[in-house]
């Protein structure tokens, strides 16, 4: 049990280190669904099996999909890759990767020096998450919902494509 | 055995949150700093479910529900407005839309 958990780990990390390091985006795609089944594998030896299936089915499945539908939808071109390329240069990323990687360390030192006290590893079944999420988080279930109607009403607006408009008696005067 | 692996798991959620934040930092490609943004929220999701596994209790899977239904909605809305971006400015260049012209 404890050697696959660090296997999905190892996995997870090295496919979102390949994920931020891509050029072609629908490669850095394929990794993050990699990344996200490690996850789902993690959850799941974690006795979280509820959370492993949505992580497949949301993650890996709907937010991965639409964000190539997108992709699909700017028709990008090989030009693109080059840019991306002449961008991602080391004098751009060796800063910000030094300052991430002392956080990384100080995280690292925090979390390895704090006292835990032991307790037996239990499998929460979805039967268990079903009733606190519908009992004592009910409040939340209702304004989650409210997110996601104002996602629908935002996604709609921002992506409407505006059209001009004009009267056709005023057409000839701008013209 | 069940300490070390709450504290590893712990471990994995930094390192995935730290390099979601270094995506966002040297990509200029919105697209990518939005794909980073995702692994950072799944790496603060993984976080509340090793929390929700050490104790053994339901909450930690019921709060990665909620983060799950937040990270849907923020992408939605992410993509929609890197489509008007690349409709207004033809680019995908991050850096290209730091001027707010009206």
């Amino acid at each position: 049990m404890q050697i696959t958990f660090y296997i999905a780990g190892a996995i997870a990390v090295l496919s979102t280190m390949m994920v931020i390091t891509r050029f072609n985006i629908i490669h850095a795609l394929l990794y993050l669904v990699v990344s996200f089944l490690a996850l789902a594998t993690v959850f799941f030896i974690l006795g979280a099996p509820f959370a492993a299936a949505l992580e497949i089915i949301i993650y890996a499945g709907a937010i991965v999909v639409l964000i190539i539908f997108v992709i699909m939808m700017l028709n990008l071109k090989a030009e693109a890759v080059d840019e991306e390329k002449r961008w991602l240069t080391p004098q751009v990323w060796i800063g910000p990767a030094i300052l991430s990687i002392i956080l990384l360390g100080e995280l690292i030192y925090i979390i390895s020096s704090m006292e835990t006290t032991g307790s037996i590893a239990q499998m929460v079944d979805a039967k268990a998450v079903g009733k606190s999420l519908y009992g004592e988080y009910i409040l939340g279930v209702e304004l989650s919902g409210m997110l996601l109607m104002a996602g629908i009403v935002g996604a709609y607006h921002l992506g409407r494509q505006k059209k001009k408009v004009i009267h056709r008696f005023l057409e000839d005067v701008e013209e | 055995m069940n300490e070390v692996q709450t504290v590893s798991g712990l471990l994995l959620a930094g390192i995935l949150f730290v390099l979601g934040l270094v995506g966002v930092l040297i990509r200029r490609n919105i697209i990518f700093m939005l794909v980073s943004v995702e692994i950072m929220l799944n790496a603060a999701g993984l976080a509340f479910i090793v929390a929700g596994s050490k104790w053994a209790e339901p909450d930690g899977q019921v709060m990665f529900i909620f983060i799950l239904t937040m990270a849907a909605s923020e992408v939605s809305v992410g993509l929609a407005l890197i489509l008007q971006i690349y409709h207004q400015l033809k680019t995908l260049d991050g850096d290209a839309a730091n001027k707010m012209r009206g």
